[in-house]
Protein backbone atom coordinates (compact mmCIF):
# COMPACT_ATOMS: atom_id res chain seq x y z
CA UNK A 1 0.00 0.00 0.00
CA UNK A 2 2.71 2.46 0.94
CA UNK A 3 4.43 1.80 -2.39
CA UNK A 4 1.25 2.60 -4.26
CA UNK A 5 0.54 5.79 -2.34
CA UNK A 6 2.40 8.14 -4.75
CA UNK A 7 0.52 6.69 -7.69
CA UNK A 8 -2.80 7.01 -5.87
CA UNK A 9 -2.10 10.62 -4.92
CA UNK A 10 -0.74 11.85 -8.25
CA UNK A 11 -3.12 9.83 -10.39
CA UNK A 12 -6.16 10.69 -8.28
CA UNK A 13 -5.34 14.38 -8.23
CA UNK A 14 -4.66 14.40 -11.98
CA UNK A 15 -8.05 12.79 -12.54
CA UNK A 16 -9.82 15.22 -10.19
CA UNK A 17 -8.17 18.17 -11.93
CA UNK A 18 -9.15 16.78 -15.33
CA UNK A 19 -12.77 16.51 -14.22
CA UNK A 20 -12.58 20.07 -12.85
CA UNK A 21 -11.34 21.30 -16.25
CA UNK A 22 -14.42 19.84 -17.88
CA UNK A 23 -16.85 20.87 -15.13
CA UNK A 24 -15.77 24.45 -14.35
CA UNK A 25 -18.09 27.12 -15.64
CA UNK A 26 -15.43 29.81 -15.92
CA UNK A 27 -12.72 29.37 -18.52
CA UNK A 28 -9.98 30.69 -16.26
CA UNK A 29 -10.82 28.12 -13.58
CA UNK A 30 -10.56 25.44 -16.24
CA UNK A 31 -7.10 26.70 -17.16
CA UNK A 32 -6.03 26.70 -13.50
CA UNK A 33 -7.33 23.14 -13.01
CA UNK A 34 -5.37 22.17 -16.10
CA UNK A 35 -2.25 23.58 -14.44
CA UNK A 36 -2.89 21.27 -11.48
CA UNK A 37 -3.32 18.35 -13.85
CA UNK A 38 -0.01 19.08 -15.59
CA UNK A 39 1.82 19.24 -12.26
CA UNK A 40 0.36 15.97 -11.06
CA UNK A 41 1.08 14.24 -14.35
CA UNK A 42 4.68 15.41 -13.92
CA UNK A 43 4.61 13.75 -10.50
CA UNK A 44 3.40 10.55 -12.14
CA UNK A 45 6.36 10.76 -14.53
CA UNK A 46 8.71 10.94 -11.54
CA UNK A 47 7.00 7.90 -10.02
CA UNK A 48 7.53 6.16 -13.35
CA UNK A 49 11.26 6.83 -13.26
CA UNK A 50 11.28 9.48 -16.00
CA UNK A 51 12.52 12.61 -14.18
CA UNK A 52 13.68 14.38 -17.33
CA UNK A 53 10.25 14.15 -18.89
CA UNK A 54 8.75 15.46 -15.67
CA UNK A 55 10.93 18.55 -16.01
CA UNK A 56 10.00 18.96 -19.66
CA UNK A 57 6.34 18.55 -18.78
CA UNK A 58 6.55 21.33 -16.21
CA UNK A 59 8.59 23.63 -18.45
CA UNK A 60 6.68 23.20 -21.69
CA UNK A 61 3.14 22.49 -20.55
CA UNK A 62 2.85 24.43 -17.32
CA UNK A 63 5.35 27.10 -18.31
CA UNK A 64 4.62 27.79 -21.95
CA UNK A 65 1.36 26.25 -23.16
CA UNK A 66 -0.71 27.21 -20.15
CA UNK A 67 0.56 30.80 -20.17
CA UNK A 68 -0.49 30.99 -23.81
CA UNK A 69 -3.97 29.78 -22.86
CA UNK A 70 -4.21 32.31 -20.04
CA UNK A 71 -3.19 35.10 -22.42
CA UNK A 72 -5.94 34.16 -24.83
CA UNK A 73 -8.58 33.70 -22.11
CA UNK A 74 -7.81 37.14 -20.73
CA UNK A 75 -7.48 38.71 -24.18
CA UNK A 76 -10.87 37.50 -25.36
CA UNK A 77 -12.87 38.69 -22.33
CA UNK A 78 -15.00 35.57 -22.09
CA UNK A 79 -17.55 36.71 -19.52
CA UNK A 80 -20.70 37.37 -21.51
CA UNK A 81 -22.63 35.45 -24.10
CA UNK A 82 -23.88 32.40 -22.22
CA UNK A 83 -20.99 30.25 -23.36
CA UNK A 84 -20.87 28.57 -19.95
CA UNK A 85 -23.80 26.34 -20.82
CA UNK A 86 -23.34 22.85 -22.19
CA UNK A 87 -24.13 21.55 -25.62
CA UNK A 88 -27.51 20.05 -26.39
CA UNK A 89 -26.00 16.60 -26.82
CA UNK A 90 -24.41 16.61 -23.34
CA UNK A 91 -26.53 13.84 -21.74
CA UNK A 92 -25.98 11.55 -24.70
CA UNK A 93 -22.27 12.28 -24.75
CA UNK A 94 -21.92 11.52 -21.04
CA UNK A 95 -23.97 8.35 -21.37
CA UNK A 96 -21.94 7.06 -24.30
CA UNK A 97 -18.70 7.97 -22.53
CA UNK A 98 -19.74 5.98 -19.47
CA UNK A 99 -20.42 3.12 -21.85
CA UNK A 100 -16.94 3.56 -23.32
CA UNK A 101 -15.41 3.54 -19.82
CA UNK A 102 -17.24 0.32 -19.04
CA UNK A 103 -16.03 -1.19 -22.26
CA UNK A 104 -12.44 -0.17 -21.57
CA UNK A 105 -12.70 -1.56 -18.05
CA UNK A 106 -13.97 -4.86 -19.41
CA UNK A 107 -11.08 -5.01 -21.88
CA UNK A 108 -8.61 -4.23 -19.08
CA UNK A 109 -10.05 -6.99 -16.91
CA UNK A 110 -9.79 -9.43 -19.82
CA UNK A 111 -6.18 -8.48 -20.61
CA UNK A 112 -3.35 -10.30 -18.96
CA UNK A 113 -0.60 -7.91 -17.89
CA UNK A 114 2.74 -9.48 -17.18
CA UNK A 115 4.43 -8.27 -14.00
CA UNK A 116 7.35 -5.91 -14.41
CA UNK A 117 10.55 -7.75 -15.28
CA UNK A 118 13.91 -6.64 -13.94
CA UNK A 119 16.11 -4.82 -16.43
CA UNK A 120 18.61 -6.95 -18.29
CA UNK A 121 22.00 -6.07 -16.86
CA UNK A 122 24.76 -5.24 -19.33
CA UNK A 123 28.03 -5.74 -17.48
CA UNK A 124 30.11 -4.05 -20.19
CA UNK A 125 27.87 -1.03 -20.73
CA UNK A 126 27.97 1.60 -18.02
CA UNK A 127 24.48 2.51 -16.88
CA UNK A 128 23.46 5.93 -18.11
CA UNK A 129 21.07 8.31 -16.42
CA UNK A 130 17.64 9.09 -17.74
CA UNK A 131 18.52 12.25 -19.66
CA UNK A 132 21.72 10.73 -21.07
CA UNK A 133 19.80 7.76 -22.40
CA UNK A 134 17.13 9.98 -23.93
CA UNK A 135 19.80 12.14 -25.57
CA UNK A 136 21.63 9.12 -26.95
CA UNK A 137 18.51 7.61 -28.49
CA UNK A 138 16.98 10.90 -29.63
CA UNK A 139 20.02 12.06 -31.56
CA UNK A 140 20.87 8.73 -33.16
CA UNK A 141 17.89 6.49 -33.70
CA UNK A 142 15.24 9.21 -33.80
CA UNK A 143 17.22 11.91 -35.59
CA UNK A 144 14.92 12.20 -38.59
CA UNK A 145 11.68 12.51 -36.54
CA UNK A 146 13.50 15.07 -34.44
CA UNK A 147 14.23 17.18 -37.51
CA UNK A 148 10.66 16.78 -38.72
CA UNK A 149 9.47 18.00 -35.32
CA UNK A 150 11.54 21.14 -35.73
CA UNK A 151 9.90 21.78 -39.11
CA UNK A 152 6.48 21.26 -37.48
CA UNK A 153 7.34 23.86 -34.86
CA UNK A 154 8.56 26.30 -37.52
CA UNK A 155 5.32 25.93 -39.49
CA UNK A 156 3.30 26.41 -36.30
CA UNK A 157 5.26 29.58 -35.56
CA UNK A 158 4.66 31.06 -39.00
CA UNK A 159 1.04 29.91 -39.06
CA UNK A 160 0.25 31.41 -35.66
CA UNK A 161 1.73 34.74 -36.69
CA UNK A 162 -0.12 34.80 -39.99
CA UNK A 163 -3.47 33.84 -38.47
CA UNK A 164 -3.39 35.99 -35.36
CA UNK A 165 -2.06 39.09 -37.11
CA UNK A 166 -5.51 40.25 -38.11
CA UNK A 167 -6.17 42.78 -40.82
CA UNK A 168 -3.13 41.98 -42.89
CA UNK A 169 -2.64 41.42 -46.55
CA UNK A 170 -4.33 38.02 -46.36
CA UNK A 171 -7.66 39.44 -45.25
CA UNK A 172 -8.16 42.40 -47.57
CA UNK A 173 -10.66 41.20 -50.09
CA UNK B 1 4.89 -1.98 -7.08
CA UNK B 2 2.04 -0.42 -8.99
CA UNK B 3 0.77 -2.79 -11.67
CA UNK B 4 0.73 -1.60 -15.25
CA UNK B 5 -3.02 -2.06 -15.52
CA UNK B 6 -3.59 0.73 -13.00
CA UNK B 7 -1.79 3.18 -15.22
CA UNK B 8 -3.69 2.02 -18.27
CA UNK B 9 -6.97 2.36 -16.38
CA UNK B 10 -6.10 5.87 -15.17
CA UNK B 11 -5.09 6.85 -18.66
CA UNK B 12 -8.31 5.47 -20.13
CA UNK B 13 -10.49 7.33 -17.64
CA UNK B 14 -8.56 10.58 -18.19
CA UNK B 15 -8.86 10.21 -21.95
CA UNK B 16 -12.61 9.71 -21.73
CA UNK B 17 -12.85 12.75 -19.43
CA UNK B 18 -11.15 14.85 -22.10
CA UNK B 19 -13.40 13.36 -24.76
CA UNK B 20 -16.51 14.26 -22.74
CA UNK B 21 -15.16 17.79 -22.41
CA UNK B 22 -14.69 18.10 -26.16
CA UNK B 23 -18.19 16.82 -26.78
CA UNK B 24 -20.17 18.79 -24.21
CA UNK B 25 -18.49 22.17 -23.78
CA UNK B 26 -19.54 25.18 -25.83
CA UNK B 27 -16.56 27.40 -25.08
CA UNK B 28 -13.96 26.77 -27.78
CA UNK B 29 -11.00 27.58 -25.49
CA UNK B 30 -12.14 24.91 -23.03
CA UNK B 31 -12.47 22.43 -25.89
CA UNK B 32 -8.81 23.06 -26.71
CA UNK B 33 -7.94 22.54 -23.02
CA UNK B 34 -9.74 19.19 -23.10
CA UNK B 35 -7.59 18.13 -26.06
CA UNK B 36 -4.59 18.73 -23.80
CA UNK B 37 -6.14 16.36 -21.23
CA UNK B 38 -6.39 13.66 -23.88
CA UNK B 39 -2.79 14.18 -24.97
CA UNK B 40 -1.62 13.94 -21.35
CA UNK B 41 -3.55 10.71 -20.84
CA UNK B 42 -1.75 9.23 -23.83
CA UNK B 43 1.58 10.47 -22.43
CA UNK B 44 0.96 8.65 -19.15
CA UNK B 45 0.39 5.45 -21.11
CA UNK B 46 3.59 5.92 -23.11
CA UNK B 47 5.73 6.54 -20.03
CA UNK B 48 4.16 3.67 -18.09
CA UNK B 49 4.86 1.19 -20.87
CA UNK B 50 8.36 2.64 -21.30
CA UNK B 51 9.03 2.01 -17.61
CA UNK B 52 7.59 -1.49 -17.57
CA UNK B 53 9.33 -2.69 -20.72
CA UNK B 54 12.62 -0.96 -19.89
CA UNK B 55 12.59 0.69 -23.31
CA UNK B 56 13.35 4.38 -23.64
CA UNK B 57 11.39 4.75 -26.90
CA UNK B 58 8.13 5.53 -25.13
CA UNK B 59 9.68 8.58 -23.52
CA UNK B 60 10.96 9.75 -26.91
CA UNK B 61 7.42 9.50 -28.28
CA UNK B 62 6.24 11.67 -25.39
CA UNK B 63 8.70 14.32 -26.59
CA UNK B 64 7.14 14.31 -30.02
CA UNK B 65 3.66 14.40 -28.51
CA UNK B 66 4.65 17.46 -26.49
CA UNK B 67 6.09 19.08 -29.63
CA UNK B 68 2.92 18.47 -31.60
CA UNK B 69 0.85 19.72 -28.65
CA UNK B 70 2.83 22.96 -28.58
CA UNK B 71 2.34 23.42 -32.33
CA UNK B 72 -1.34 22.59 -32.00
CA UNK B 73 -1.82 25.13 -29.23
CA UNK B 74 -0.10 27.89 -31.21
CA UNK B 75 -2.16 27.21 -34.32
CA UNK B 76 -5.39 26.57 -32.40
CA UNK B 77 -5.17 29.77 -30.40
CA UNK B 78 -4.36 31.68 -33.59
CA UNK B 79 -7.51 30.25 -35.17
CA UNK B 80 -9.54 31.10 -32.07
CA UNK B 81 -8.34 34.72 -32.07
CA UNK B 82 -9.08 34.97 -35.78
CA UNK B 83 -12.58 33.52 -35.28
CA UNK B 84 -13.21 35.83 -32.36
CA UNK B 85 -12.39 38.84 -34.53
CA UNK B 86 -14.80 37.55 -37.15
CA UNK B 87 -17.72 36.63 -34.88
CA UNK B 88 -17.12 38.37 -31.52
CA UNK B 89 -17.87 35.08 -29.78
CA UNK B 90 -16.16 31.98 -28.47
CA UNK B 91 -19.30 29.86 -28.66
CA UNK B 92 -18.78 26.86 -30.92
CA UNK B 93 -22.34 27.11 -32.26
CA UNK B 94 -21.71 30.58 -33.67
CA UNK B 95 -19.15 29.26 -36.11
CA UNK B 96 -21.49 27.99 -38.79
CA UNK B 97 -20.01 29.36 -42.01
CA UNK B 98 -19.49 25.88 -43.43
CA UNK B 99 -22.92 24.63 -42.40
CA UNK B 100 -25.40 23.81 -45.15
Amino acid sequence: MIQQLPFIYFGGMALVCAILVVASRVAIYSAMALLGMFVHVAGLFIVLDAPFLAGVQLLVYAGAILVLYLFVVMLLNLQGGGVTSLQKQAPWAILLSLLAVGELGYLLLKTHFYPKLPAIPHPSVPTLGNSETIGMVLYTQYLFPFEVASVVLLIALVGAIVMARGRGRFRQE
Amino acid sequence: MVPLSWYVALSAVMFVTGLVGVLIRRNIVVVLLCIEIMLNAVNINFVAFSDYLHLIDGQIFVFFVITVAAAEVAIGLGIIISLFRLRESVNMDDYNLLKL
